[in-house]
């Protein structure tokens, strides 16, 4: 490959890892912060994609709008109805056990990938949503791609930041506490189904954000691409791995399992041709081996969660 | 007229959930986690039953129970190499490591049998009329062999000694086990109970329509939603909740597009969890 390809393999590359990793980010806070199961991580994902690209994309007669709206109300609005369909889900869910609410993100999964498809006028259904804009563009002609990456990282860093301050305020150890013993933490006068609500209705606005980002960086968006399958489950192989409830290990893991999950595409590309039908099958065998494997030998991942070391005192 | 003939259709699909939420229900009550590889466990069964009913052009009577058995020795499998392991631990991390296993036997299918949707037999069924009410004859063996299975459920769970411990356990595991029950032996025979409904579930949602590899994952919805109606650990309620399900989600094509049968579940699902989660017969406690 020639330098300049494998240089704008590499922009390609970290500015997905970077989406990934605000995915994996967000989970941490509902997962790895508060013990909240989310398995339809690809239902917030899809509807930031969605509200962004629908709002700022020109008028078109495919779907509805577009509205041709700047970028950050775009955003903002993806994050906000992210958000929303968050609270809906959490109030109904979080004051029963997680199994419950594991269930019905699985269901608010289906829902969404069912309107996906059906719902052409507003999303351009199987055909899809095209002539999404980037942010950015033309400001520095010829780096339009660098220049999104360093968004997608400064947003990426932005979040890890605010996660980090989370995790050693206060309002990171009540939602601990809630996770290891909620009856303890209760007992301590805490509202631990507001603590909850907060913690997965603030990771959903990660994950809408995440989705904006990706519906602006691939330009055109339709049904195949937020398969609910490896959207979700790539995202929670990447937590754990990288080891859940430590932020790091978050953003190590959207790397490590995006590396893997690249390189198996780059193996079964070697298979023969009749094979390749049946080769992304193959691809979500060897990675839904891998989590189990993790799972037995090394469920805390590969950076272990650490309790913030106590503020030492003047 | 229309209402009865998609009453008819609504109780066979009716029938598929109920014997796949007889199994989530028992091992949501014995091992605690719901169980998110049930469905392609089902499809296992149907892709099992393929080999023989089509490839070697054998008697539905007996691929079905092959198909059956087949299911069960992949469910004692699953559960003697990968969930034993994790008992003790959280059960959250059990169904964390069930979602992976539904995507491992999901794919396993996908690589073996390819992504393409396969018809059982080839050419068209003609439908038995009985004034103006459509059913196929598929759809009758369907009703029956359900039927069937209930009743062997019901004298399974009511007549013998592995019965009644399975109940007892799934209703209160801690109370089973201080009374003597050989916990690991329950969770075995649940998991042959549960496998058995599924092979036959997935065998016959593969009568009703066609084999798919995401044809029992798409009916997850509906048997998670059958098992709260019903509540859990209660298999009496899984199959009320079943057909239940199964009626309201074939009834619903009356004033919603066909595409969005899986969201009545969702609604009623949504409806039991705000008004009553443990559902309708008072299964476990549900904090």
């Amino acid at each position: 490959m020639e330098l300049a390809g494998l240089l704008s393999y590499g922009i390609f590359f970290v500015t997905l890892v970077g989406i990934y990793g605000l995915l994996a980010l967000g989970l941490n806070v509902q997962w790895g912060y508060a013990g909240m199961l989310n398995i339809g991580v690809a239902a917030f994902f899809t509807v930031g994609a969605y509200t962004s690209a629908i709002l700022t994309t020109a008028p078109s007669s495919g779907h509805l709008g577009g509205f041709a709206l700047p970028f950050p109300i775009g955003f903002a609005a993806a994050m906000f109805l992210s958000g929303l369909m968050a609270l809906g889900i959490g109030l109904i869910t979080l004051r029963l056990r997680s199994d419950y609410l594991a269930i019905a993100t699985i269901g608010i999964a289906e829902i969404i990938r069912l309107t996906l498809k059906n719902e052409t006028w507003l999303t351009g259904g199987v055909r899809g949503l095209a002539n999404i804009p980037r942010p950015l563009q033309g400001w520095l002609p010829g780096y339009d791609a660098l220049l999104y990456m360093a968004l997608v990282l400064a947003l990426v860093a932005l979040v890890y930041w605010a996660n980090e301050r989370a995790w050693r305020s206060p309002w990171g150890r009540v939602l601990r506490a809630i996770r290891e013993n909620e009856a303890a933490a209760r007992a301590m006068g805490k509202n631990s189904l507001s603590f909850r609500l907060q913690a997965f209705v603030l990771g959903a606005v990660v994950m809408g954000l995440a989705g904006a980002l990706y519906a602006h960086f691939v330009r055109f968006i339709s049904p195949e691409a937020f398969n609910p399958l490896f959207a979700t489950f790539l995202v929670w192989v990447m937590l754990i791995a990288g080891g859940s409830g430590n932020n790091r290990g978050a953003l190590l893991g959207a790397f490590v399992i995006w590396i893997v999950w690249s390189a198996t595409e780059i193996m079964v590309t070697r298979l023969p041709e009749d094979l390749v039908t049946r080769a992304g099958a193959l691809r979500v065998l060897l990675i839904g081996i891998l989590l189990q494997v993790i799972l037995l030998l090394r469920p805390q991942g590969i950076l272990p969660e650490k309790p913030p070391r106590p503020a030492r005192r003047e | 007229m229309e209402l009865l003939q998609l009453l008819i259709y609504g109780v066979v699909l009716g029938g598929v959930i109920a014997l796949g939420a007889i199994g989530v229900s028992l091992t949501f009550g014995i091992l605690g986690f719901a169980n998110f590889s049930h469905g392609d466990l089902m499809s296992a069964g149907a892709y099992i039953a393929l080999v023989f009913f089509t490839m070697l052009s054998w008697p539905l009577w007996i691929a079905l129970p092959i198909a059956m058995i087949g299911t069960a020795a992949l469910a004692i499998v699953i559960d003697r190499s990968l969930y034993r392991l994790f008992r003790g631990r959280h059960t959250v991390i059990l169904l964390i490591s069930s979602f992976g296993v539904a995507l491992i036997l999901r794919s396993l299918i996908q690589i073996v049998w390819g992504p393409d949707t396969i018809t059982y037999q080839m050419g068209i069924q003609l439908p038995y009329r009985v004034s103006g009410i459509r059913i196929r004859p598929d759809q009758v063996t369907i009703l029956l062999c359900c039927v069937a299975l209930v009743i062997a459920v019901h004298l399974f769970l009511q007549r013998t000694k592995m019965g009644k411990a399975m109940r007892a356990m799934a209703d209160n595991p801690n109370l089973a086990r201080l009374s003597g029950i050989d916990t690991e032996r329950v969770i075995v025979w649940t998991w042959l109970l549960g496998g058995i409904l599924a092979g036959a579930a997935g065998v016959f949602l593969g009568l009703d329509t066609r084999l798919h590899p995401e044809m029992g994952w798409t009916l997850l919805l509906p048997i998670f939603a059958a098992v709260i109606l019903g509540g859990i650990g209660k298999p009496y309620g899984a199959i009320v909740g079943g057909f239940v399900i199964g009626i309201a989600q074939e009834m619903s094509v009356l004033f919603l597009p066909a595409s969005y049968k899986p969201a009545v579940a969702f609604a009623i699902l949504v409806v039991m969890l705000i008004i009553r989660p443990t559902g309708l017969f008072a299964g476990r406690s549900t904090v």
